[in-house]
């Protein structure tokens, strides 16, 4: 479903990515997991569009279509959704209104005609209970004033309502207390789906506790140096990267 | 992010969808001004004695007077001399009494517009006193003004049915020599509208006049009083577009508005002038005196504003809160883009005891444009327990605009409390990377970001406006991407 072949990518004329190889199937969940600094975020922000990064090389098909070719909107009606590792703030503009505009576009893109006000806030409650989220929330700033929890289950909320084809998760578990894991694990298994993949960025085991992923692989300097099954990430939090012959710099911070 | 920018400059490329000019034969006087220029404009209205006297006493304080530099805009000598100061639809005598007498070419452009005028001021309640360059050439639904003693009129007209009124608070507000583009109005002022709601009435419509310029190289004087008697109540909307032109338009209009006694005002404003082409050139320039005197006890002033026109806007809504208790409120949009250069703000000036401002002001600019707050609150001794609050926030959007705030404070009365805060932001990459993400255009995303950057002043607005003025920002970013 998704295939992501020698993708290389720079920021600022830095050189981030190094060749990612990667084969997603439908109904799969890959973590990606990795030192600070190996290229984690930046394959999230590369597969989205962010337009800050450079794609000096390589390609990414989704369903067949070359990714690369599409701008971030047009990516993001064709199924790809990214959670945020640090949602943003936009003042005066409510959730209701931004999620409403949102699924509208997307609507609009297969040809359906638009959700009615009364018709997307029903949508709406019903998806927000799902995570958790208080629906009063939905008449708040877009993340703001949101608590750090707050904002990660309000991007699960996101995906749930969009319902893409790739989901990217990029460290949805950091800033989370147990309960917040919690809601927000049990939204991504939610969201498990036979036509649907997900890549999930951490840095911890205990996300994957909750969410048990089809496969992990271990990103260093921009490439992806080992993939195993799910018990690779008991090992990784065992043994620290350091086995590898990386340097051990996220299991030094925990 | 070099791309974003590039599609920013795209994006705000967008031409001004009411360019076109109406082909409507003006009478029209030669440019130029003089003592004799006015004696002929007094003439050709009939006006009364004492107005050609005070227009005479406005003029010749005019020619003493130098044009201001202070405010924070750049522009080319305005050559008065080569100006007209008159110019009204052929056959003024034979003035349209209803919609059915108004050249169809007029109700044309209305439509070109998008505010076919009877159907609008049908459905929307609202009576127009449309005002098509210098003299009012449609009224509607007076009827029910006429009913509730609310009188809805050119100012001319008022000059003709109720001199003894107009006499007594023409010029009561902003005096002839106030500054020089009042003075100037003063003494070649073409038409406006006069309004006065009698005692304890709430006036039954929301009023409204529809501005337009129309003759090249006509100077636009617009004049407005309204008065709003003890316990009276009424909201007034003004909106305003004009065709596009190469020369600059000056446009140098006065407002004054009375508040008696436990009297309130609501005045909105659409102001959507051509602002020039993408290089700057052409564009109205906007020199507005508007202000509002509180002179009685309780009475209440909200000026809200909305600018996305002109080439140059110098406007200061002010409030002189007279009255114990008197409230003053202003709440403003202004948006710039390309060239567009705006200094605007308020004066609240609080003399009576207990007196309350709020100022709430949203500058936004793009493209290489150039965007002002400047605003002076005021405590005179005897504002016992006065208060103002003042929010600024300014967004950029794009690297080549400029915004600023130039806040005064003046308070020479120890119990007064005065707030002011002020914001700058840009309508930031993680904004729109976030709303593209979620599939939505660029373009969309801008406009909903501005939005909601509005929100607070576009929910003072009447209901028909606030959704005209959401439009309005749309299509003035059209194609802008930050």
């Amino acid at each position: 479903m998704l295939s992501i072949k020698n993708l290389h990518a720079c920021v600022e004329g830095k050189q981030i990515l190094n060749g990612i190889n990667l084969e997603i199937k439908a109904g799969e969940v890959h973590a990606i997991m990795g030192p600070n600094g190996s290229g984690k975020s930046t394959l999230s922000q590369v597969l989205a569009g962010n337009e800050a990064f450079d794609v000096t090389a390589g390609e990414v098909f989704l369903n067949g279509d070359n990714l690369l070719d599409l701008a971030t909107e047009e990516r993001a009606r064709e199924g790809v959704f990214l959670a945020f590792q640090y949602p943003v703030e936009i003042p005066g503009v409510s959730n209701l209104q931004f999620l409403r505009t949102a699924v509208n576009a997307m609507r609009k893109h297969h040809s359906k005609e638009d959700m009615n006000a009364a018709e997307f806030m029903k949508l709406a409650k019903e998806v927000s209970k799902q995570v958790d989220l208080d629906p009063a929330f939905l008449k708040r700033g877009v993340n703001e004033g949101f608590s750090g929890g707050e904002k990660k289950r309000n991007e699960i909320m996101q995906a749930l309502l969009l319902q893409p084809k790739l989901a990217i998760l990029d460290e949805t578990d950091s800033g989370l207390d147990i309960d917040a894991l919690k809601v927000v694990s049990d939204g991504v298994n939610a969201l498990r789906a036979p036509d649907r993949c997900i890549i999930m960025i951490t840095h911890y085991q205990r996300l994957l506790d909750h969410i048990v992923p089809d496969y992990v692989h271990v990103l260093a300097d921009g490439k992806i140096i080992k993939s195993g099954s799910a018990e690779l990430a008991l090992e990784l939090e065992a043994k620290g990267y350091g086995w590898l012959g990386i340097k051990d710099e996220a299991v030094a911070n925990q | 992010m070099a791309t974003t920018d590039q599609e920013v400059r795209e994006l705000i490329k967008r031409e001004y969808e009411h360019g076109f000019v109406t082909e409507i034969e003006s009478d029209t006087f030669e440019p130029g001004l003089s003592e004799d220029v006015i004696r002929r404009l007094s003439n050709l209205k009939q006006e009364p004695e004492f107005m050609l006297e005070w227009r005479l006493k406005a003029y010749r304080r005019w020619l003493e007077m130098e044009e201001p530099e202070w405010a924070h805009v750049d522009y080319p000598k305005v050559k008065y001399n080569d100006i007209s100061y008159y110019s009204a639809p052929k056959r003024p005598e034979d003035m349209p009494q209803s919609l059915d007498e108004v050249d169809p070419e007029l109700l044309r452009t209305y439509e070109k517009l998008g505010i076919p005028l009877h159907e609008r001021a049908k459905l929307a309640g609202v009576a127009v006193d449309a005002v098509f360059d210098s003299v009012s050439v449609a009224t509607t639904f007076k009827e029910p003004l006429e009913k509730a003693g609310v009188i809805f009129c050119p100012i001319s007209e008022a000059l003709q049915k109720y001199p003894e009124l107009v006499k007594k608070y023409l010029g009561s507000v902003v005096p002839v020599a106030d500054n020089y583009f009042a003075a100037l109005n003063s003494a070649v002022f073409s038409d406006g509208s006069f309004v006065y709601i009698p005692k304890g009435v709430r006036c039954p419509l929301e009023l409204s006049t529809y501005f337009r310029i129309n003759a090249a190289n006509t100077g636009q004087f617009e004049r407005t009083l309204i008065i709003a008697d003890e316990g009276s109540y009424v909201s007034y909307l003004e909106g305003c577009t004009a065709p596009m032109r190469d020369e600059n338009q000056l446009h140098a209009a006065v407002v004054e508005l009375v508040l008696l006694d436990d009297a309130q005002i609501k005045y909105s404003t659409v102001q959507n002038w051509y602002p020039g082409d993408e290089t700057g050139k052409g564009g109205i320039y906007n020199f507005v005196t508007k202000r509002a005197a509180c002179n009685g006890k309780n009475s209440k002033v909200s000026w809200t504003q909305v600018e996305t026109g002109s080439a140059i806007t110098w406007k200061y809504p002010s409030c002189i809160l007279r009255g114990d208790n008197s409230v003053g409120e202003f709440y403003s949009v202004a948006l710039t883009h390309n060239y567009q250069q705006a200094d605007t703000g308020t004066k609240m000036i609080h003399l009576g005891k207990n007196t309350r401002s709020t100022v709430i002001s949203k500058g936004i600019s793009a493209g290489r444009s150039s965007n002002a707050y400047r605003g002076l609150v005021k405590f005179n001794p005897g504002a016992e327990g006065a208060r103002n609050f003042t929010q600024c926030d300014s967004l950029l959007i794009g690297d080549r605009c400029g915004a600023h705030t130039f806040p005064y404070i003046e308070s020479k009365n120890k119990s007064a409390i005065v707030e002011h805060e002020a914001t700058t932001s840009k309508v930031s990459e993680e904004q729109m990377f976030l709303c593209r993400q979620r599939g939505i255009e660029p373009e969309q995303a801008v406009s909903m970001i501005v939005n909601g950057f509005c929100k607070e002043v576009f929910k003072e607005l009447p209901m028909e406006f606030a959704v005209e003025a959401g439009k309005l920002l749309e299509v003035s970013l059209e194609g802008s991407v930050g």
